[in-house]
């Protein structure tokens, strides 16, 4: 346990790093997935399409992916943009079913009350029926953010540092307080993530609140 | 025969729901239990085939006690139809109809045929046969709800709440031709119901519950509308009680005035204010007013708004015909649909009044001789 | 760089001897098909068991936030831990395995309790009511209703096993993951990427495989996929 506090201190960069690499694709990823979740219910045809699609994105290991990039973005392997690609390729495929199918729980009564109103297309769209799909949305965040930071600490393999590197380090120098400080730190990291998800979350959507009081 | 002696069912969180129950289903008749939520009428009905078991008391089915019995084998011989059909979503329509007969281990080709039977007696299109449920209306579920409890012919039905599930014209036809059905089969059952229409429409005696599970009446439809025991079962009875009763009382001889009529496609040169037109079998079709005739009768200037009575069938069906006449002349019609006269609605008062309203038993089943003044105002 | 892959990929050397292709492929299906048989025979009754008897539910959420728990960790903590215990050469494939049982029930077993808890209670109250026995009522209805669920779960379970028992080549583990972690470490990116689109075809093709079994296992009134013509529908009401 010497280990620890001598050490203790490495999580924050490594923390910081881990959470950019985890973070910044969801950010992206939902980003990305809200038109392509919005398509795939305006056109019926396009819904199959884009859920299967996404749904092998994210059938490809991990490892394999973070080493395949450099193939198709023409980086260099240690180059953490691999990882974030990656991490935006799965957090896209988790997301867009969640969008699709969050946008499909608004009732019907809703959106043809919204119409009824005169909003149109693209208004109605914002004002209407992404707000009512938040609850849905925030649901599959916090899946795909637990998901990204348990999955972002494969990249040490590949020499891309952040709290995976604890539990490398710790494995291959036998110091389980290193190791169980890198799974702990990747725990909290994970909840962090959860928590402020939900509290933005909740802000987002105060008639949630205020109907079950 | 299906005997409830003294049944009682108190749940683990200490609600009564049926509260010493006495109560005799008849062999061959329709029993309904009736009543608001809460009065135990499902839960009475599930005790029967021991989905619930009950705290004290015994259930008799033909004079054995189902306590006795072994549950799964003696439900094999009860059928059982319940509100949302409860067919099993991953089976065919005929393999969910022969559910029962497989069970009992018949031979593949006994229960196909027997399946078929069924889907053309309960009124479905052999089509179906291979579909699924979900590839079905929720009237066409419930018929195959009703197939699938007749299967194995069972003696015992148990129907709860069989036609809420559906519209109501949908509800009305399933209710008409089950009543059909049971004139052929003669099964002994007991149907739970919320409403009291189809209470009334359906029973040959009908349990009036009250909440906590107690009986509060048991009468047959005529003399429940007549007679309710006390505020409660008045009050779910409802209101139009009295116009009601008349569906279970025979139109007397009614003194019937033949009606001057019209062929469809012939015109007349009369003047008064309404004449009823017929077809060629002297079948009335409606009525029209010659002052705006223009040619020959068509199908486009009949008023088609009175109703039909039959001379064998209620009062309340020859009120209905003469109120809904446009020339307040109800048409009465013989059993083959051709008219035999008509009644003005004054008549028809006269015989109601003439008529016998069901006496009142001394010993009715719930009737308690010195009413507890507190149950007589249960607010329902 | 994509030619030498492909010419790596497509060499008969390659494919060849006790660390070629062919073994490291077999290796791999024979790991995550033990895996996956050990997870399903821990999970599939339990997970029935608590949806049927609607008890014991923490069981489920305590498996699912496990899930938060880092795959890479695991794996090493298992095979710090439990390595040491074992003397023979198994030394690194039993905590690999146990590491891979371990993350393949949750999905499993979410799958199995979801599927029971979905059955429809007028269908199950209709069994009971038709006679079914308990058993009965299991094996003929709550099952056969419960497998779009639970046939997904163990399709989730099966892709996470491939997935990370790629990553368990670090820990000494056989398998497709062997050309991934050897080539990183000795800097040779044409076995990598080439062992990187092995394991990116072995997904794909289990999950397809998987997807054609859910097809042709569960029932099309599950489904709600057309069986023939529906315009008979309306006919009745």
């Amino acid at each position: 346990m010497t280990w620890i506090q001598d050490n203790w201190t490495v999580i924050f960069p490594l923390g910081w790093s881990h959470a950019v690499l985890a973070g910044v694709p969801l950010v992206i990823g939902l980003i990305l997935a809200i038109p392509l979740g919005w398509a795939a219910r305006r056109w019926r045809r396009a819904y199959p399409v884009i859920v299967s699609t996404s749904g092998l994105l994210y059938t490809i290991p991990s490892l394999a992916l973070f080493i395949l990039m450099p193939l198709i973005l023409g980086t260099q392997i240690l180059d953490p943009v691999n990882v974030v690609a990656a991490m935006t390729v799965y957090t896209v495929a988790l997301l867009v079913r969640t969008v699709a199918d969050g946008l499909g729980s608004v009732p019907d009564h809703v959106q043809q009350a919204a119409t009824a109103m005169g909003y149109g297309g693209l208004r109605r769209f914002l004002v209407v029926e992404l707000p009512l799909a938040i609850p849905v949305i925030i649901a599959g965040l916090r899946v795909a953010a637990v998901s990204n930071v348990s999955i972002v600490s494969v990249a040490s393999l590949i020499g891309v540092s952040q709290l995976g590197d604890l539990l490398v380090d710790g494995f291959n120098r036998n110091i389980p307080g290193e190791l169980l400080l890198g799974i702990a730190a990747c725990l909290a990291l994970a909840l962090v993530f959860d928590v402020v998800i939900t509290a933005v979350g909740r802000a987002l959507t105060p008639w949630t609140r205020t109907a079950r009081a | 025969m299906i005997r409830f002696d003294r049944v009682t069912k108190r749940f683990p969180d200490g609600t009564v729901a049926v509260d010493e129950l006495d109560l005799t289903a008849p062999t061959g008749k329709i029993t309904v239990l009736v009543g608001p939520s809460g009065c135990g009428k499902t839960t009475s009905l599930r005790m029967v085939n021991r989905m619930i078991e009950p705290t004290s008391g015994a259930i008799y089915l033909d004079g054995t006690d189902t306590a006795d019995l072994k549950a799964a084998e003696m439900r094999r011989g009860i059928g059982y139809v319940i509100q949302h059909a409860g067919l099993f979503p991953h089976r065919t329509i005929v393999e969910n109809i022969g559910a029962v007969p497989t069970l009992l281990g018949w031979d593949k080709k006994r229960i196909q045929e027997r399946s078929m039977e069924l889907l053309e007696r309960v009124g479905l299109d052999p089509s179906v046969a291979r579909r699924y449920p979900s590839q079905l209306s929720g009237g066409q579920q419930q018929r195959v709800g009703v197939a699938r409890a007749l299967a194995a012919d069972p003696p015992v039905m148990l129907m709860d709440e069989p036609f809420s599930a559906v519209d109501p014209v949908v509800r009305e036809q399933l209710q008409d031709e089950f009543l059909r059905l049971q004139d052929e089969l003669d099964k002994t059952i007991i149907f739970v119901t919320h409403d009291i229409d189809e209470a009334i429409k359906m029973g040959d005696q009908v349990a009036v519950l009250r909440v906590g599970g107690r009986l509060a009446q048991m009468a047959d439809p005529a003399y429940l509308l007549t007679h309710p025991a006390d505020d409660f079962v008045a009050d779910f009875v409802g209101r139009d009680r009295g116009y009601r009763a008349l569906s279970f009382q025979a139109s007397p001889r009614l003194p019937l005035h033949s009606e001057r009529t019209l062929l469809m496609g012939e015109a007349t040169d009369r003047t008064d204010e309404w004449i009823l037109v017929v077809d060629d079998e002297h079948r009335p079709q409606g009525w029209v007013e010659p002052s705006r005739l223009s040619g020959p009768v068509t199908e486009a200037d009949l008023q088609r708004g009175g109703t039909v009575a039959r001379a064998s069938g209620s009062l309340r069906a020859a009120l209905d015909a003469a109120l809904s006449a446009p020339s307040r002349r109800g048409v009465i019609v013989d059993d083959s649909g051709e008219l035999i006269g008509t009644v003005r609605a004054h008549e028809v008062l006269a015989a109601i009044e003439d008529a016998d309203r069901p006496e009142l038993q001394d010993d009715d089943q719930a009737g308690s001789p010195a009413p507890d003044p507190a149950a007589e105002h249960t607010p329902s | 760089m994509i030619q030498s892959i492909i010419e790596w990929l497509l060499s008969p050397e390659s494919w060849t001897g006790s660390s070629g292709i062919a073994t490291r492929l077999w290796e791999h299906l024979l790991y995550s098909a033990i895996v996956v048989v050990l997870a399903c025979v821990i999970a599939i009754p339990l997970g029935l068991y608590i949806g049927h008897a609607g008890r014991a539910n923490w069981a489920v959420t305590l498996a699912n936030s496990a899930r938060a728990v880092p795959t890479l960790g695991l794996l090493f903590a298992m095979t710090l831990v439990v390595g040491p215990m074992i003397s023979s050469e198994l030394a690194f494939v039993i905590p690999s395995i146990a590491v891979l049982v371990l993350l393949a029930i949750p999905p499993v077993l979410s799958g199995a309790y979801a599927g029971v808890a979905s059955v429809d209670p007028a269908a199950r109250d209709a069994a009971r009511g038709v006679g079914m026995r308990p058993l009965q009522v299991l094996t003929r209805v709550e099952v056969p209703c419960a497998l779009p669920l639970l046939l997904s779960g163990i399709r989730a379970a099966t892709l996470q096993v491939i997935a990370t028992a790629t990553i368990a080549a670090y820990v000494g583990l056989g398998g497709l993951g062997r050309f991934l972690i050897d080539g990183l470490a000795s800097g040779d990116y044409v076995r990598t990427a080439g062992g990187a689109l092995l394991v990116a075809a072995l997904a794909l093709t289990v999950d397809g495989v998987l997807a054609l079994v859910e097809r042709y296992a569960v029932s099309p009134g599950l489904t709600g996929k057309d069986v023939g013509d529906t315009a008979v529908v309306a006919s009745t009401t």
